[in-house]
């Protein structure tokens, strides 16, 4: 009976006296975690991608509760989630939304196998970031894609592939998160990140050769020779010409489409307007994810639209 | 004959040295030279000429653009046509000078006769002229790394250097544009030897030859014998025989053969265990450049290949289309062929004949499209023949293996910065891997993350 009692006294003497360390030990050394982070981390996608720039969704939601107190969560943007997500989020975090407008990768090339010609075969590794460190490549251009796959590898959602027919990657616009993992794994700078534009129509200059109009002009048959006819031909300061190259911003562009037409190499093209044939189009925004067959194929639809 | 080589590695690829015979020929003027900005390691120079301006052999067309860089002169008299971009042997479109050729005019300092100057002829080269005169010269590493010849003989002061040796082993096959330079000007290369001794301010100095070519050998230890390894000589010079592998002319490599040190881990270079290597080609380049006055515009390159009518070595101004000198060899084989800037193991694959030759073009190698062509990958089988043949003690496949899966920590921790590229390990690799393709990328990248980490601090 004695055992027995000792046996519980002492335990529980050492219960208490741990209780009470632990207890000061939590008082001390404690951590204050806003629990809006948490919330906040809830409603991210939980992807942890990176295409905000942050680790991963918890250190976004660090990142947009600390934008909060500070009053502002300008360039704090969840690609993936997008404007209905971002605007949760700021109803929690009781802030007004900067307007951030969809974005989408565009692959700045159309050097397909019919446009480019072939003047080498390469036989090494079959990476785009080996075939640009050794050289231009297969073809004279040694700006344009190399057609090796590196954006598609990078890219986890599944949303840019290349088509093994043209030799260049296609942009998925129902799947991109517009998170920039393609942007950085291409070694040339091909692919950039552009406004999606109303129903998805975005006009922009298919091409990154920075080479002077004649040999520009050898390598590739639609490549952007930088004559400057597109920046003479926007009426709204939009077209700029440096470096043998035509760059559209986005910001400004009002999509007219009469740089597309001036265009003596289609270079520019624009994608996702309605064809000759007037068709509903796809949606404007990830909103609403109604599948169309028409905005998974951007860069065919653009050469329809010239031909 | 004690003859050496380095401690670990190496291979043995069939030599095909085709043009061990073939005497030196002066190739033809160009009509249009081209002159890259950037032929050498370090900034690109500056040009210093505009377009029209009449230009004479040897006029400085543009300066050193910062400290690790050289100057360059034009190699040809006539007109500058443009000043403009072409493609030059890293396969892209580079700046670059186009001279239209006119005529042969040289500059009058440049001493054109053959008469042979010796250092104990010109008592006002100081160490610090001789170094002066290279640097103004443009002088290059000749053995086609392009480094900067003058910094290599201004060691940091926490190196000493006790000794220069030449590196005139050209264990890549099919080159033997430095073993006719020896045949031919076995005594220039002695008198630029004594310079680059003068200048670094030693007194041994060391020739590294592979016994394949004992014709060199033999012509080398005569000279050498009635020279320096006299009563009255100050210099101490030794004919190194070394066995047939590569890569020995790979500067560690060469610096373990011939006096048994290892250069640590870079940063280190073989000056921090007292060894300054140059090329035959360099010493050459050297006696021109500070006996004659003779800036850099002219270098010996090989052109060769099994399917040329007529490979041959040629005396060669800078800028010069290869095409030219394929064509003066009996022109471009029929068929698919691979162009390659130097030679099969370390060259540089080329997708233009167009490209000019310049100060480290020491070949133009022609391999049949049939010969060239990898097979097929096969699955790696861990036979390990990679890490036998790794000069540098890495581990090939497992540094392939960590680049491919991007793990770059470990390839750091796993030395990968240490890989010379010599491509030993993808040609033992019998199972074909591109094991030197994912090792170069992992390098690279490594050395950026490097580079971005020491930049923070």
């Amino acid at each position: 009976m004695n055992f027995i009692l000792i046996a519980v006294i002492v335990l529980g003497v050492i219960g208490l006296i741990a209780a009470i360390m632990l207890y000061a030990a939590s008082k001390k050394f404690a951590v204050y975690e806003d629990p809006r982070i948490a919330q906040v981390g809830e409603l991210l996608p939980g992807a942890n991608c990176g295409g905000c720039g942050f680790p991963g969704c918890s250190g976004m939601a660090d990142a947009l509760v600390k934008g909060a107190d500070a009053g502002s969560l300008d360039g704090l943007m969840c690609p993936v989630g997008g404007a209905e997500t971002m605007g949760k989020v700021a109803d929690l975090l009781g802030m007004a939304i900067a307007n951030s407008e969809p974005m989408v990768a565009v692959v700045r090339c159309n050097g397909t196998c019919e446009h480019r010609a072939k003047i080498a075969e390469y036989s090494g590794l079959r990476t785009c970031a080996a075939m640009h460190a050794c050289g231009a490549g297969e073809t004279a251009c040694g700006f344009g894609c190399l057609g090796c796959g590196d954006c598609a590898e990078a890219c986890q959602f599944g949303a840019i592939k290349v088509n093994p027919e043209t030799g260049i990657p296609e942009v998925d616009e129902e799947k991109c998160t517009s998170c920039g993992a393609c942007v950085k794994a291409c070694p040339r700078g091909i692919i950039e990140l552009r406004k999606k534009g109303p129903k998805g129509r975005r006009v922009f200059v298919s091409c990154v050769n920075k080479d002077k109009g004649p040999a520009a002009m050898k390598a590739c048959a639609v490549s952007c020779i930088g004559c400057g006819k597109c920046e003479k031909e926007c009426a709204f300061g939009a077209i700029t010409v440096e470096n043998n190259l035509a760059y559209i911003d986005y910001t400004k562009c009002r999509l007219c489409r009469k740089c597309e037409k001036v265009c003596p190499k289609h270079a520019i093209i624009a994608v996702n307007f309605p064809a000759p044939k007037p068709k509903p189009e796809g949606p404007a925004t990830s909103e609403k994810p109604e599948v169309t067959e028409a905005p998974s194929k951007p860069t065919n639809e653009g050469k329809e639209a010239q031909a | 004959m004690n003859i050496r080589t380095f401690s670990i590695g190496g291979i043995h690829p069939d030599e095909n040295k085709l043009t061990h015979e073939a005497k030196t020929q002066v190739a033809a003027l160009p009509k249009q030279a081209i002159f890259p900005l950037s032929q050498h390691i370090g900034a690109p120079a500056k040009p210093v000429v505009q377009k029209g301006d009449k230009v004479k052999v040897g006029t400085l067309i543009a300066e050193a653009g910062g400290f690790v860089s050289a100057p360059i002169f034009s190699s040809v008299s006539g007109t500058v046509f443009k000043i403009d971009s072409a493609i030059d042997a890293t396969g892209y479109r580079k700046p670059c000078i186009i001279i239209n050729v006119e005529g042969d005019e040289w500059e009058e300092t440049i001493d054109r006769s053959d008469k042979l100057e010796t250092v104990e002829a010109h008592p006002e080269l100081t160490p610090e002229e001789i170094v002066t005169r290279i640097k103004d010269a443009g002088v290059v590493g000749m053995g086609g790394a392009c480094f900067p010849t003058f910094i290599k003989l201004t060691p940091p002061p926490t190196a000493k250097a006790e000794c220069v040796i030449i590196n005139a082993v050209e264990c890549e096959p099919y080159i033997t544009a430095d073993y006719r330079l020896m045949m031919e000007h076995a005594d220039e290369i002695l008198i630029g030897l004594e310079l680059l001794m003068k200048a670094a301010k030693v007194t041994k100095g060391y020739i590294g030859i592979e016994t394949n070519k004992p014709a060199a050998i033999e012509l080398l230890t005569e000279k050498v014998n009635q020279k320096f390894n006299i009563q009255s000589s100050i210099f101490n010079v030794e004919v190194v025989p070394l066995a047939q592998r590569y890569p020995q002319g790979g500067e560690k490599q060469l610096v373990d053969a011939v006096i048994h040190r290892q250069v640590p881990a870079p940063p280190a270079i073989p000056v921090n265990v007292g060894a300054i290597v140059q090329n035959v080609g360099t010493a050459f380049a050297v006696y021109e450049a500070v006996m004659k006055h003779k800036p850099l515009f002219e270098r010996y390159t090989t052109v060769t290949g099994k399917q040329l009518a007529n490979p041959c070595n040629f005396l060669v101004r800078m800028g010069t289309p290869m095409q030219d000198l394929i064509d003066a060899c009996g022109g471009m084989p029929e068929g698919d062929n691979k162009l390659l800037a130097g030679g099969p193991m370390m060259g540089k694959a080329l997708t233009s004949t167009e490209v000019p030759i310049c100060k480290g073009t020491n070949s133009v190698t022609i391999i049949s499209g049939e010969e060239a062509r990898r097979r097929e990958p096969q699955p790696c089988i861990r036979c390990a023949k990679c890490v036998l043949v790794c000069p540098m003690g890495l581990e090939p496949y497992l540094l392939a293996k960590l680049s491919e899966v991007k793990n770059w920590e470990r390839c750091e921790r796993q030395d990968i910065i240490n890989c010379i590229e010599c491509g030993s390990c993808q040609y033992t690799c019998p199972a074909h891997r591109p094991l030197l393709d994912d090792i170069r990328q992992g390098k690279s990248t490594v050395m950026g993350i490097i580079r971005s980490r020491a930049a923070k601090k």
